[in-house]
């Protein structure tokens, strides 16, 4: 697997699907859309755990340390955050949909 | 490191789980069900990479990110909604600022052991671009919060300061290369910096937005060259999903302004303004 050419393939592919599936979203969710995807690198994290998983100095592990704080501050703040988004578009939709003769449907 | 089988095959998995997020999160209807998706990958990622090799220190580990989980939420619990951008911002921020981190210690630790070319460059990529995404967010973040002017910034010698702090960077970059140290390293990261604050000063406040979709989209490809250097898949794949995502989210958002991405980041320099 450390085949420099493995992982460009792995690299190229992922491009096109990263392009491909959001090509048609609308225009109401890029903001969405922009906090998502932000949280979605969070997973940095991982490797922020891994280099404090195997620090075997004291500056080494501080600064590592400090790299899973602010990968969890990005990972779990992005999701949060981009739900709380969401919440509020659909809460404005069921207000505009809810006509005097459509009350129980949203 | 030889990843064991199983835990490639869970970082497949959080992968779609990745990839079903952003589809979902592009069609209204389905927006919400596709951000959960993302963050349960992200829960189990988390989880796969503790008992994926042996790791020490796993209690300093669990508590940095029990604080950081905290800030993140009450953070987004508490912002309103005018300031949701500016926390976004902030957020994509510390993502580049720990991928910069996380390749400043890798680079110490590779130094003494004759690194292939492709490692080097991808940390020195990180570190860069890692930098300029933390300081070009903070700066978004102070544009946005208006605890600094949201006027486009410009000063006499802006471009000239600009190509200077670029080409001082691209030769640190090789420098990292050549002669890997962890002095050189932080020379890079001091650099990335300085680049990342002169990119957004001339920024007018309305196309703050596009600058933070761009430099989503920079942290999203630090985190990729991350993943290379630790021959992890999952980095790789997520953030490279990000990068190409947020790329062409910040075309289509710039589109739909009626701006182009050219003006947006230069404009200010040829004299007429980016929108204030």
């Amino acid at each position: 697997m450390s085949d420099p050419m493995v992982w460009l393939i792995f690299f190229v592919l992922a491009v096109f699907v990263g392009i491909e599936v959001i090509s048609k979203v609308s225009s109401t969710l890029h903001t969405p859309l922009m906090s998502g995807a932000n949280a979605i690198h969070g997973v940095i994290l991982v490797g922020a755990i891994i280099a404090a998983g195997t620090a075997t100095t004291t500056p080494v592990l501080v600064l590592a340390l400090i790299a899973v704080v602010l990968a969890s501050i990005n990972l779990a703040g992005g999701f949060v955050v981009t739900d709380r988004m969401l919440r509020m578009f659909a809460g404005r939709k069921e207000l505009r949909s809810r006509g005097p003769s459509t009350g129980s449907g949203r | 490191m030889i990843t064991p089988t199983w835990v490639q095959f869970g970082y497949l998995v959080v992968a779609v789980c990745f990839i079903l997020a952003l589809k979902g999160l592009s069609s209204p209807k389905t927006a919400r069900r596709g951000n959960l998706i993302g963050a349960a990958g992200a829960v189990v990622a988390v989880v796969i990479v503790f008992f994926a090799a042996p790791l020490d220190h796993v209690l300093p580990i669990l508590l940095a990110i029990a604080v950081g989980t905290a800030i993140g939420v009450i953070g987004a619990n508490r912002v309103k909604m005018t300031g949701m951008p500016q926390l976004v911002a902030l957020f994509n921020g510390v993502g580049g600022g720990a991928a910069a981190i996380i390749a400043l210690v890798e680079l110490g630790a590779l130094a003494d052991h004759h690194p292939p070319a492709f490692d080097l460059i991808a940390t020195a990529f990180t570190i860069l671009v890692g930098s300029i995404s933390f300081a070009g967010s903070i700066v978004t973040f102070l544009k946005l919060q208006e605890w600094m002017t949201t006027r486009p910034v410009t000063f006499l010698g802006y471009p000239i300061a600009y190509v200077a702090c670029l080409v001082a960077a691209l030769g640190a970059a090789v420098g990292v290369v050549l002669v890997p140290s962890v002095a050189v390293g932080g020379l890079l990261t001091l650099l990335g910096l300085a680049l990342g604050v002169l990119l957004v000063l001339p920024v007018g406040g309305a196309d703050v937005p596009i600058v933070i979709s761009l430099l989503n989209a920079f942290t999203g490809l630090s985190v990729a060259a991350t993943g290379y250097v630790f021959e992890n898949l999952l980095l790789l794949v997520a953030g490279t999903l990000v990068g190409a995502a947020g790329t062409l989210l910040t075309i289509l958002m710039a589109r739909a302004m009626g701006r182009s991405l050219f003006s947006t980041l230069f404009g200010a320099l040829r004299g007429g303004s980016t929108l204030g």
